[in-house]
């Protein structure tokens, strides 16, 4: 029964029908996917010789479980966002003669054997060949690594449990901050709390037994759930959540364009995709400092025009490259409508426009590292608004893909196609190569003021340029309407 | 108040339509029947200016629809869920149409209360996004939201398919009161032969994309169209 389960879901991936049609973008993901765990390999193998280097009076496995709290701290929180529950596909199977225990194993033992739940292994293996090679007692280790696929197990099945909980999640984000924060202050050690806990897996191998239960428990307990679960109408029903209404009435300020702005609100607001995307790129508000902490790049200028152009147009690139796919379930709706394309386009700009000066409000405080730093990401800004947004809605015409607005939109490439990889160039390597010329040649200051008048004169023609780039929308508006209709699986 | 000229739309090397001329006076009721495949949906999505015909033109009160988007203020449409925005509820979907049709929210809400009995109930208050209504409960909304803004034409494509059996009779009603005002042209498709001839003024017969019949409806046309439908059996559509 398993294999047959098995073949089907084989034959599930090869023949969706979106298969043939961007296998480009399949093949593209299958290299990143490989590049991560290839460096989560050499980081694993390499850890041990940085840890050394590090702590040069600890044991290199005394490091790693100091921490080790953290990493299953951290894995619980992004599985939260990344690890589907497999159990929409058996529907077809509940009137089917296969008992329900079947199925139930059949969930739980795919879900054993999903990526996720490989990514810690890559880390862990290489480290532990390299603990070996240097003279570390073979039986331990190898039981050391059961222990953590008891750990990584457990972890999975009971991110299972949880269910994408909410209030679990916060939970779990405030235990990680808070404990990061008494270990950083050194008001309670956190890390010298858990480390003798998981040393122990290795200095003792028969603790091994105790993930190695917790696992099976967990496993036994979400069997036990999943198995009274199989029905329509519980655990394979798709969750409705209660409707919050709110009439959002200031957007009524904005006239003509306020409705839309309330319903791109409301997008955004309502569905997972886009309100995970406000949420990377809130947290995208931290990738300067990266650079500007580290000394390797204190003379690189183009790298903070990077940052710069990055963290203010986080949003405007995530958010804008899809644009108008983010509408397509209902752009035939849109384009019949009494809806002139113009107000549509300008509605996306001001969306646009307000997320820059956010996140250009939120990088003011890159001013500790310099006033250069808030010059930069002020230009950069300016850039973004004058240039980059005509650049990303021009690209946007050219998108014929949908997009399920309520799937999760990590490692989601729903409607990519090779549009948003074009759509880079111009959008983020443009303006550092402009930058870098005017750098090199002349002065910072003469580069930050050359984005800024670049973008001053695209929000001059701003109007000129929004009346192009309507022109172009409506030329496309055919075979946008055709390709939204194909539904992507 | 419509008039259709070498009206036709090929894709690749199938004809799907193909309409010498077809007018439609102001203020019918037009019911479009066929099967699966004949052309009807082909038809008022040209109508709606949302495929490209290959050949001819469509006028809708003398704007012709292709080529000027002025034909939107005073035509209205529900063509299939995809005119619904899943993440509204069904209020605030209809006060976003009135708006768009220059409709403040005590205007919607007098319309909607004419609708109170077609609703039942299930439509409004329900604290759910449409997207998680039932198919027959989402094609009300779609229905009613194409109502409002006192369109001069009025587009539904099997409006009566998916809705239980109250609701049917109840929409034809709404229909017919609808096609009943001198100035509002209904046009409707069907597979419901008894839906259609109750409600239309006029029929038309699509087949393989041509009009094949275009009767005035009378106690006699479900008879005809029966007899029409019972003999094209030996016909494969090719959808």
């Amino acid at each position: 029964m398993f294999k047959r389960f098995s073949s089907l879901q084989w034959k599930s991936f090869f023949r969706s029908s979106n298969l043939g049609k961007s296998l480009g973008i399949k093949i593209v993901m299958g290299f990143f996917g490989v590049y991560m765990l290839l460096s989560l390999a050499v980081a694993g193998g390499g850890m041990y010789f940085l840890l050394k280097e590090i702590f040069p009076d600890q044991s290199p496995m005394w490091t790693i479980s100091q921490y080790f709290i953290y990493w299953i701290l951290m894995e619980l929180f992004l599985r939260y966002f990344m690890q589907k529950l497999p159990v929409m596909d058996i529907k077809p199977f509940l009137t089917t003669p296969v008992k329900k225990s079947t199925i139930a194993h059949y969930i739980l033992g795919r879900s054993a054997a999903s990526i996720y739940n490989l990514l810690t292994l890559f880390f862990i293996v290489p480290f532990a060949i390299v603990l070996l090679f240097n003279g570390y007692p073979v039986l331990n280790v190898l039981l050391w690594i059961v222990g953590i696929i008891g750990i990584v197990l457990s972890i999975n099945y009971v991110n299972l449990l949880v269910n994408k909980n909410d209030k679990v999640l916060i939970g779990i984000g405030s235990i990680l901050v808070l404990g990061y924060g008494l270990d950083y202050f050194g008001v309670f050690s956190i890390k010298e709390f858990f480390a003798p806990v998981f040393h122990a897996l290795y200095a003792y191998p028969i603790t091994v037994l105790i993930p190695i239960a917790f696992a099976v428990a967990m496993y036994y307990v979400n069997y036990k759930y999943l198995k009274n679960k199989i029905y329509l109408d519980a655990k394979l029903k798709a969750k409705s959540v209660q409707a919050n209404t709110s009439d959002l009435a200031w957007t009524k300020r904005f006239g003509e364009m306020g409705s839309f702005l309330q319903l791109d609100l409301k997008m955004i607001w309502r569905n997972k995709r886009t309100k995970s995307q406000v949420y990377i790129s809130l947290l995208f508000v931290f990738y300067g400092l990266v650079f500007y902490t580290q000394e390797i790049y204190s003379s690189m200028m183009p790298m903070k025009a990077f940052v710069g152009i990055f963290m203010t147009g986080i949003f405007l690139s995530n958010f804008g490259q899809f644009i108008p796919a983010w509408d397509s379930s209902y752009y035939s709706m849109m384009m019949s409508q009494n809806i002139p394309m113009r107000k549509y386009l300008e509605s996306k700009v001001s969306l646009i426009t307000v997320s820059i000066v956010a996140m250009f409000l939120l990088t003011i405080p890159y001013v500790y590292f310099g006033w250069d730093a808030l010059a930069i990401n002020f230009g950069c800004a300016l850039y973004n608004l004058g240039v980059n947004i005509p650049v990303i809605l021009y690209f946007g015409s050219f998108n014929k893909k949908r997009i399920e607005l309520d799937q999760s939109p990590f490692g989601n490439m729903q409607g990519a196609s090779a549009t948003q990889f074009l759509v880079m160039l111009p959008v983020l390597i443009v303006p550092i190569i402009i930058f870098s010329i005017f750098y090199y040649i002349f002065s910072l200051e003469v580069a930050v003021g050359v984005l800024s008048v670049l973008g001053i004169i695209g929000f001059a023609m701003k109007n000129h340029l929004l009346g192009l780039i309507t022109e172009q929308y409506k030329k496309k508006k055919y075979g946008m309407i055709a390709g939204f209709k194909e539904k992507a699986s | 108040m419509i008039t259709i000229e070498n009206l036709s739309k090929i894709y690749g090397a199938q004809q799907v339509l193909n309409i010498e001329n077809l007018e439609i006076p102001t203020g019918q009721s037009f019911g479009l029947v066929g099967n699966n495949g004949a052309g009807k949906t082909t038809l008022f999505s040209l109508l709606l200016d949302l495929i490209q015909p290959t050949t001819g033109h469509i006028i809708n009160n003398e704007v012709q629809v292709n080529t000027s988007e002025n034909w939107k203020p005073f035509t209205s449409s529900f063509i299939d869920e995809t005119f619904l925005i899943g993440y509204l509820t069904p209020e605030e979907y209809f006060y976003f149409i009135g708006d768009l049709r220059g409709q403040n929210k005590a205007d919607v809400d007098a319309l909607l209360a004419q609708y109170q009995d077609f609703f039942h109930g299930e439509i409004l208050g329900q604290k759910k996004y449409l997207r998680d209504l039932s198919k027959g409960n989402q094609k009300k909304a779609g229905i009613v939201a194409s109502f409002i803004g006192n369109p001069k034409v009025v587009i539904l494509d099997e409006p009566f398919a998916n809705l239980d059996p109250t609701t049917q009779i109840r929409l034809k009603q709404i229909i017919k009161d609808l096609a009943a005002q001198q100035d509002v042209t209904v046009l409707v498709s069907s597979h419901d032969l008894i839906h259609v001839t109750e409600v239309c003024e006029r029929i038309v017969v699509l087949s393989k994309g041509e009009v094949v019949k275009d009767i005035e409806t009378s106690a006699e046309t479900l008879k005809e169209l029966e007899v029409f439908f019972g003999s094209e059996k030996t016909e494969v559509v090719v959808e």
